[in-house]
This record gives structure tokens, C-alpha cells and sequence, in this order.
């Protein structure tokens, strides 16, 4: 049984998708036919094992009682001998019977336990898999609308639930159903009247143990709602670490996390001391109705109406009934969780991927691509009622340089985030080479732009690797002479395995403009026509900058390329700049036109040259 | 069954407590206990007063394991109310440099000295509180702005509040809101854009009325318009404050009273903008990277 974070009692699912999440999971499973009928088999047989044991309790238990009577009847004779070795020997083979009976059930049981774990992982492992490839395929649009955390939760959380599930309650289901069903026919054919008695108590177990259930569950959704509060304050405050310190905040963030954690522990109190009473109080009502058989299968032997070894069988099975009862109903709450975990799975399965490329989709890499970028009339926005770009035209001929500039939320990002197709235009078409890129495959129109983006995403791998990753059949000279280009070789020669040092996380090891620059060589070692650079040196200084323009402008030979930048100097010498203002071109054209038409762009500009 | 079902549990929590043992056990070895003993034998504590700066002979690296330095024999020294400016290239060692003055990390030789006091000698709440930094990775925590503006004071009056986010030119934005300063900004800032990410933290700042402020390079995302303004609210509002400016554009730095240029963890120049253009290489080479010659005219 999982520790108190780990219980997710959330809203219970409705009965068809109760039903239909079942199916699917079940598909996970199902095709492991052997496996799972061995484990049916071995549940079947511990089960019954389980209900012969305390069928065969009875003879041996008749039989016994009968040898102590004779042995005292006979005590003072001499065929006392006679009777205590026939004791003996009953004794002896009732223990043979019991202990090889009770033996065959441990083993099924071991058994069944190591098929159903393996089975189980492997399920969750390919609920894993498909998980990750969908995620891979969705849009961005997926990305942005909700946050990292919950995302992740999916693959941890909600997952592990369904693996526990998988992993114990199956088998506690159908042996809990088989030795229900079996102990009930066995008490009945042993006694009826005792029966009625036992089966009295089951309404009343069931319904206090719904009650309990019912209350438990509002606390524990309490308790998550305090975890995750604690939870996300803990990743604010030690990823703005700096920031506590430089404000000496550290006493006051302490104290804060205490009144959370308090909180937590408010509420955890009330959610476990719930759902702890579940279990001895399950216990306690199957332990009176034991008493109440015991007494009256005393009293029924006494008036000879029933038989010591009944008696003693009897309370065994009404022990063996209500148990599984008991365990039944606290693995309804595993189960439901599990389901619902499981739900949010397939959501996520079922979403929308990206769209499909279209038929006979034209690969670009088939083809010479020269270049030309051309926006008609496009109209964009990431929100239905938000229009980000309004009827947005420009042409960009073979290997020019265009740039942006703007203020922050004019649109410039938005354009190349348009390019890339990752989101979809609605009006307007944007064309390469004349044709709608929509008519190109997703796959290789992205192989064939790239981008140097400002956030730099490095992965845990060597530097070398980090910088292939921009064309992943590079040779170690060419990724070399990409670092070369961008600058990055002087500095990564420095570190101290060179590029075959680590980086840690998201480059922390360096700094905010070393990783730009190793940015910088992934585009570099790509071979793609076409390239977008969104502010890509904003984190490197004007002097590197200076140094790597040779290196960038190799890079932009031959490339078409589209510059948003915030730094004057990097836009200077393009071919044509665009001043971006609320979605639209509001002025257009090089560097000197732009200037002397004493405009937006002009102002922008000047903010530097009247400091001179 | 109990028994099993303890040591599986037992087992899982041993390894989870070595982990938080392991925390627990880790030693703080940047601290003022020293200070707080000797406070307790009677000495005063040393206040932050006027903001004078010293750094001598520091040389630094983060790990101790790595053969290189990242400041090598730094030394140079900031007046009262100074604007210092810090430009080089980028891994020149300028956020390290900064970091060393309210003791983020200590320095592994040399010593770095805030109003003629060693930075060790002080208690770090009273050398953290007098100086104040902006750092380079903007970080606002959920809650409102005004939330987030307190820790630079938590006593200050709202006047205040909106008086140095005018400064910082934040104001404005703000109040343009719907919920003004009551706005609240989502786990890691993420529904404010980076530019008035940068000034709700340079507000924040200065709310802490320092005696030193360090701005690493804290208008990158801010069009040069508004960081002019911001700049001439420095000079007009907070004269009597130390003001250490790390920056990229040149034109950050230009009026600044002192700047060093510095380059691979060394200081390569000292000096204003009109010593460094005719004295210093790396200063040039920076400078002519911004500027259009032809267009100086």
C-alpha cells in the first residue's frame, strides 16, 4: 500500500468511460495470452487450495476429536497405547494433507505474483512509449496551453497508478471473487443457519466501510490540494534561490513554507486517520460476526445438530469471506484512482496530432530548394479572438537577409513561428518556392529551415553532441569547423574535456552567451536554405558579436535568412528591414532608406547615436 | 504479512532518508558565524553606510576542483555614489565579479571590502539588505505584483511602491492593467513580457533603498528609449547610491563615472569613455562594433 502522497482520490469517473478506459488498458495487456492464463490458473488454484485447506479442516478436525475423547476414555486401560499411536497417526497425515494442500496453494500464489508483475511493467512500459511518441507528435499549441507540471504528472503520477492497479488489483479481484463465491457455496453445504447469520453482517461491513470511504475522500483531496500547493512553492523558491538570498527573504520563505506544511499536515492527519480506520473497523465488525458463529455453532453442537470440526471450519470461512470483502472494497479506491489516472492517459492519446501532411506531399528535400520566401496577405492569431499579425505581406528573394524590428509583442516571433508551420494560418498563404508550404511535408520543410532561437535548449550529452544535434550525420571535423563559425571553438577547447565535456541540465556549467553561441553552431552545422535567427545573440556582447560576423555572415551566405533582433547593429546591413508595430509593416527598407525617412525606425535608432 | 509489509516499507524509507540526511548533514560554508560570535563577545556590528567598494588582489573560480580561475588578480575600488560600469565579452567574468559583493559566493583569494570592512566581517543580513542586484535571469514569484515588489521592503506605502517602479518606468505598464498592481503573475512570470519582467525587477530593487545596487545586465530586453529614462532617474533620484551597472550596449555605460573593460576573467581597462576609447583595444573593438563610424557624422 502506497504511502499518503500517492493517493489521488479524484472525481470517479462516469460508468461508459469507466468502461471504455478498462477496455483500453486491458488491450495493454491482453495480448500476453499464455502469461495471463497461467496466472488465472495459479489464482484459481490458490484460491482453491485456500477453501480445500479449510474444507479438509473438517475431517481431520472430526477425526482428532474423536482420538483425544478415546485416548481419555482409554487412559486408564491398556489399549491406551493403541489409541494414542492411531492419534499419532492421524495428526501426522492430517498434517501431510494440510501442509501439502497449503504448499501448492504458496507456490501458485509466488507464481501468479512474478507473471502479473512482469506483465503488468511491460504494459506500463508500453503505455510509456505511446505516451512519449504522442507527445512527440502534438502541436505546440498543446504546449502552451498547459503547464510543465501537469504534463509531467501524466508520466509519473497518473502512470504509476495505473501500474499499481495492474500490478495487485487484478489478481485481488478475481481471487477475492473466486474465494467469495467458493467459501459462500462451502458454508452453505457445512450450514446453513450459520450462513444466514454471516451473511447478515455483510451489508452492514459494506455500508460502514462506504461511509468511511465517502468521507475519506474529501480528504483527500484536501491533502493533495495542500501537496501540490507545498509542492510548487518548494520548486519556486529553490529555482529563485539567488533571489531569496539577495533579498534575505531566506527567514521569511521559511516561515511560509511552515504555514503550508502545517497545512499539509492538517489535512494529511485527517485524510489518513480516515482512511486508517477503514481497516480495523472492516476488522472489528468481521470479528463480532466470528463470535456471534462461534457462540452459535457452540450452542448447535451442544444440541447435537452440528459437529465440532463444522464449527471450527465455519469460523474459518467466515473469516475467509468477509476478508476478501474487506480488501475488495479498499481496492476499489486503487482502482478508481487508477482509472482515472488512465483517462487522463488516453486523453492525451486521443488528442489531435499535428495535422497530417497532405497527400502526395511534395518532400523538399528532393528537391533544389533556392530559397524564396513569400507572405501573402497572412492573418494570424494564436488566440480566436486575438489577432497577432493583420494581413501581413513581404517577399524575401533567394539568400537575402531580412529583419525584423519591433516593439516586444509586435509580431516578429510569431512570423517564424508561422514559417515553421507550428502553428497553421487560416488566411493568407505563405509560400517557398512557390509552392504553399502546407503542400510540403512537416518533416522535411523543418529539415529544411533552421532556427537559432533565443532560449537555448541544450541537452545532458557532450558538447559535441549537443552541437550534431543541428544535423545528426555530421563528422567530428564538421562539427568542429561549425563551433569555428560560431566562435564557440576558442572558448569549448577551454573547458576541460573540450567537446567531449558534459553539460549539465540546461547548460548551467556555462555561460548565457557560451550557450548561445553553441546555438549558434548547430545552426551552422545544418544545411538548411533557409534560416531564422530570433534573437540570437541577444545574450552574446557586441564585441563576440563583431568577431563571429564573419562567421555568421558565412553562415547566412547562400541562406535566405530572417534576423529579429533587438540590437540595432545586427539588423544594420540586411537586405531589407521590416518595422513591426501591433501585427503590421509599418515601415520597410534598408538601413539608409529607413533612416532618412525619419520614422519609426529612425527614433529607434537614434536612441543611440544623440548619446554620442 | 505485517512483518513483510514493514520491511518493504522500512527499506523504502531508509533509502529516502539517506537522501534527506544527506542535505540535512551538508555543511553551510558560507556563513557569519564568526561575526555572530564576536558580536556576542561585545563587539558592534559593522553597518553598510556609504557604499564604498574595494576589491583586492580577488581572484575566484565556482568549484574547487577546476584547475582554471575565473578572476585572476582583480583589483579596483568604487567611490560613494559612483556609477560604475562593467562591459567585456561574453564569459569575461562579469556576473561573477558582481556576485562577490553581497557574498553570494566567497572569494577564494584576496578580498573584496564594502565601506573599508571585509564582506566576511559583516552579518550577511546586513550586507544583503544594503546591497541590492538585479540579477540577469529574471525570477518574479507567483503572487500579485505588489506581492512581488514587497520583498524589496515589506513596510514600504504604496507610494513608494509606485514611486520607484516610475523610476524603473514600470509604473506605467502597471497601470495600464486591468488589476494594476494587484495583477497576478503566474508560476515563473510567464504572463508579463521580458522587458517588464526586467523593470517590475529593477523596481523591486530598488525599493530596498541600497546603499550599493548592481544591475547585471538588466535592460537587455528594454528598447534603449526607456532604459535612457531609467538611467537619468538613477542619476536624478538616487545620487547618494553606488550604482554598479553591468552592461552590453555601449551606450548603457558611456556616462558612467568609471568603467572597467574586462576580458578572460582580467580587468583590461579602468578608466571613462574618453580614456578607454584612446587607451584601451578591447574597448574599441567594443565600441566599433556598435557604432557605424559613417554615422557618428
Amino acid at each position: 500500500m502506497r504511502g499518503p502522497g500517492r493517493h489521488d482520490v479524484k472525481e470517479v469517473s462516469k460508468p461508459d468511460s469507466i468502461k471504455s478506459s478498462i477496455k483500453r488498458l486491458f488491450a495493454y495487456i491482453s495480448h500476453e495470452k499464455i502469461a495471463l492464463f497461467i496466472v488465472v490458473i495459479c489464482v484459481i488454484l490458490s484460491s482453491a487450495t485456500a477453501l480445500m485447506g479449510s474444507y479438509l479442516l473438517r475431517p481431520i478436525v472430526n477425526t482428532l476429536s474423536e482420538d483425544f475423547m478415546n485416548i481419555v476414555k482409554l487412559s486408564d486401560t491398556g489399549e491406551y497405547d493403541e489409541a494414542f499411536r492411531v492419534c499419532i497417526v492421524h495428526l501426522t497425515s492430517g498434517i501431510i494433507k494440510m501442509v501439502s494442500v497449503y504448499a501448492v496453494g504458496v507456490i501458485a500464489t509466488y507464481v501468479q505474483a512474478r507473471i502479473m508483475i512482469n506483465i503488468s511493467q511491460r504494459a506500463i512500459r508500453d503505455i510509456r512509449n505511446d505516451l512519449f511518441d504522442k507527445i512527440q507528435s502534438l502541436p505546440i499549441r498543446f504546449f502552451d496551453e498547459r503547464n510543465t507540471g501537469e504534463v509531467m504528472s501524466r508520466f509519473t503520477n497518473d502512470i504509476d497508478s495505473v501500474g499499481e492497479m495492474l500490478n495487485n488489483s487484478i489478481t485481488q479481484v478475481i481471487s477475492g471473487t473466486i474465494t467469495i463465491v467458493g467459501t459462500l457455496a462451502l458454508m452453505l453445504y457445512t450450514n446453513w443457519i450459520l450462513t444466514i447469520i454471516t451473511i447478515v453482517f455483510i451489508p452492514l461491513m459494506l455500508k460502514a466501510g462506504a461511509t468511511i470511504a465517502k468521507r475519506s475522500r474529501k480528504f483527500f483531496r484536501a491533502q493533495q490540494a495542500a501537496l501540490g500547493a507545498l509542492n510548487g512553492y518548494i520548486e519556486e523558491t529553490v529555482t529563485g534561490q539567488k533571489v531569496v538570498k539577495v533579498f534575505c527573504h531566506e527567514s521569511k520563505v521559511t516561515e511560509e513554507f511552515g504555514t503550508l506544511n502545517t497545512d499539509l499536515r492538517n489535512k494529511q492527519i485527517k485524510a489518513q486517520f480516515f482512511g486508517g480506520i477503514m481497516g480495523p473497523v472492516m476488522g472489528n465488525l468481521s470479528q463480532i460476526s466470528y463470535a456471534v458463529v462461534g457462540a452459535i455453532g457452540g450452542v448447535l453442537c451442544v444440541a447435537g445438530r452440528f459437529d465440532i470440526g463444522g464449527v471450527t471450519v465455519f469460523a474459518n470461512f467466515s473469516r475467509q469471506f468477509s476478508r476478501p470483502i474487506n480488501e475488495l472494497s479498499m481496492q476499489i479506491n486503487t482502482i478508481f484512482s487508477a482509472l482515472a489516472g488512465a483517462e487522463r492517459v488516453f486523453n492525451i492519446l486521443d488528442m489531435e496530432p499535428e495535422m497530417e501532411d497532405v497527400k502526395d506531399a511534395i518532400d523538399m528535400n528532393e528537391m533544389q530548394v533556392r530559397g524564396e520566401v513569400i507572405f501573402e496577405n497572412v492573418t494570424f492569431g494564436y488566440k480566436p479572438d486575438k489577432t497577432v499579425l493583420k494581413n501581413l505581406s513581404l517577399y524575401a528573394k533567394p539568400g537575402q537577409k531580412i529583419a525584423f524590428v519591433g516593439s516586444t509583442g509586435a509580431g516578429k516571433t510569431t512570423i517564424t513561428n508561422l514559417l515553421n508551420r507550428f502553428y497553421d494560418i487560416k488566411e493568407g498563404v505563405i509560400t517557398i518556392d512557390g509552392h504553399d508550404i502546407n503542400d510540403y511535408s512537416r518533416d522535411s520543410l523543418r529539415q529544411n529551415i533552421a532556427m537559432v532561437l533565443q532560449d537555448t535548449h541544450l541537452f545532458t550529452g557532450t558538447v559535441r553532441e549537443n552541437i550534431r544535434y543541428g544535423r545528426l550525420d555530421a563528422t567530428d571535423e564538421e562539427v568542429e569547423s561549425a563551433a569555428k563559425t560560431a566562435s564557440a571553438h576558442s572558448f569549448i577547447m577551454r573547458l576541460e574535456n573540450g567537446y567531449d565535456t558534459m553539460i549539465e541540465g540546461d547548460g548551467d556549467n556555462l555561460s548565457q552567451g557560451q550557450r548561445q553561441l553553441l546555438n549558434i553552431a548547430r545552426a551552422a552545422i545544418s544545411k538548411a536554405p533557409i534560416l531564422v535567427l530570433d534573437e540570437a545573440t541577444s545574450s552574446v556582447d557586441t564585441r563576440t558579436e563583431k568577431h563571429i560576423e564573419h562567421g555568421m555572415d558565412r553562415l547566412m551566405k547562400s541562406r535566405t535568412t530572417f534576423v529579429i533582433a533587438h540590437r540595432l547593429s545586427t539588423v544594420r546591413n540586411a537586405n531589407a528591414i521590416m518595422v513591426l508595430e501591433n501585427g503590421e509593416i509599418i515601415e520597410r527598407g534598408t538601413h539608409k532608406e529607413l533612416l532618412s525617412q525619419k520614422g519609426r525606425y529612425y527614433n529607434l535608432y537614434t536612441g543611440m547615436l544623440e548619446l554620442d | 504479512m505485517m512483518v513483510s509489509m514493514i520491511m518493504i516499507g522500512g527499506s523504502r524509507a531508509l533509502a529516502s532518508s539517506k537522501r534527506v540526511k544527506e542535505v540535512l548533514n551538508t555543511d553551510i560554508d558560507l556563513n557569519d558565524d564568526a561575526v555572530r560570535e564576536r558580536i556576542s563577545n561585545g563587539q558592534s556590528a559593522p553597518e553598510v553606510k556609504a557604499g564604498r567598494i574595494e576589491f583586492r588582489d580577488v581572484s575566484f573560480r565556482y568549484y574547487m576542483n577546476n584547475k582554471n580561475n575565473v578572476l585572476h588578480n582583480i583589483s579596483f575600488s568604487v567611490e560613494p555614489g559612483e556609477i560604475v560600469g562593467i562591459i567585456g565579452s561574453t564569459g569575461s567574468g562579469k556576473t561573477s565579479l558582481v556576485q562577490l559583493i553581497p557574498r553570494l559566493y566567497d572569494v577564494c583569494d584576496g578580498s573584496v571590502l564594502v565601506d573599508g570592512v571585509d564582506v566576511r566581517d559583516y552579518l550577511l543580513d546586513d550586507l544583503r539588505g544594503s546591497v541590492a542586484m538585479v540579477l540577469q535571469k529574471n525570477v518574479l514569484f507567483s503572487g500579485s505584483i505588489e506581492d512581488n515588489l514587497r520583498w524589496g521592503d515589506e513596510n514600504a506605502s504604496m507610494e513608494d511602491i509606485k514611486r520607484v517602479a516610475a523610476y524603473a518606468q514600470a509604473d506605467g505598464f502597471v497601470s495600464s492593467f486591468t488589476d494594476g498592481y494587484d495583477t497576478h503573475i503566474e508560476q515563473g512570470g510567464v504572463n508579463v513580457s521580458g522587458g517588464q519582467k526586467q523593470r517590475l525587477c529593477i523596481a523591486r530593487a530598488l525599493l530596498a533603498h541600497p546603499k550599493i545596487l548592481i544591475l547585471d545586465d538588466s535592460t537587455s530586453a528594454v528598447d534603449t528609449a526607456t532604459e535612457a529614462a531609467i538611467r537619468s532617474n538613477f542619476l536624478k533620484e538616487i545620487p547618494d547610491t553606488t550604482k554598479i551597472i553591468i552592461a552590453q550596449r555601449i551606450s548603457s555605460v558611456i556616462d558612467a563615472d568609471k568603467i572597467l573593460v574586462m576580458n578572460e576573467g582580467h580587468i583590461v581597462g579602468e578608466g571613462t569613455h574618453d580614456e578607454l576609447i584612446n587607451n584601451c583595444e578591447t574597448y574599441q573593438e567594443i565600441y566599433y562594433s556598435q557604432m557605424d563610424k559613417e554615422e557618428a557624422v
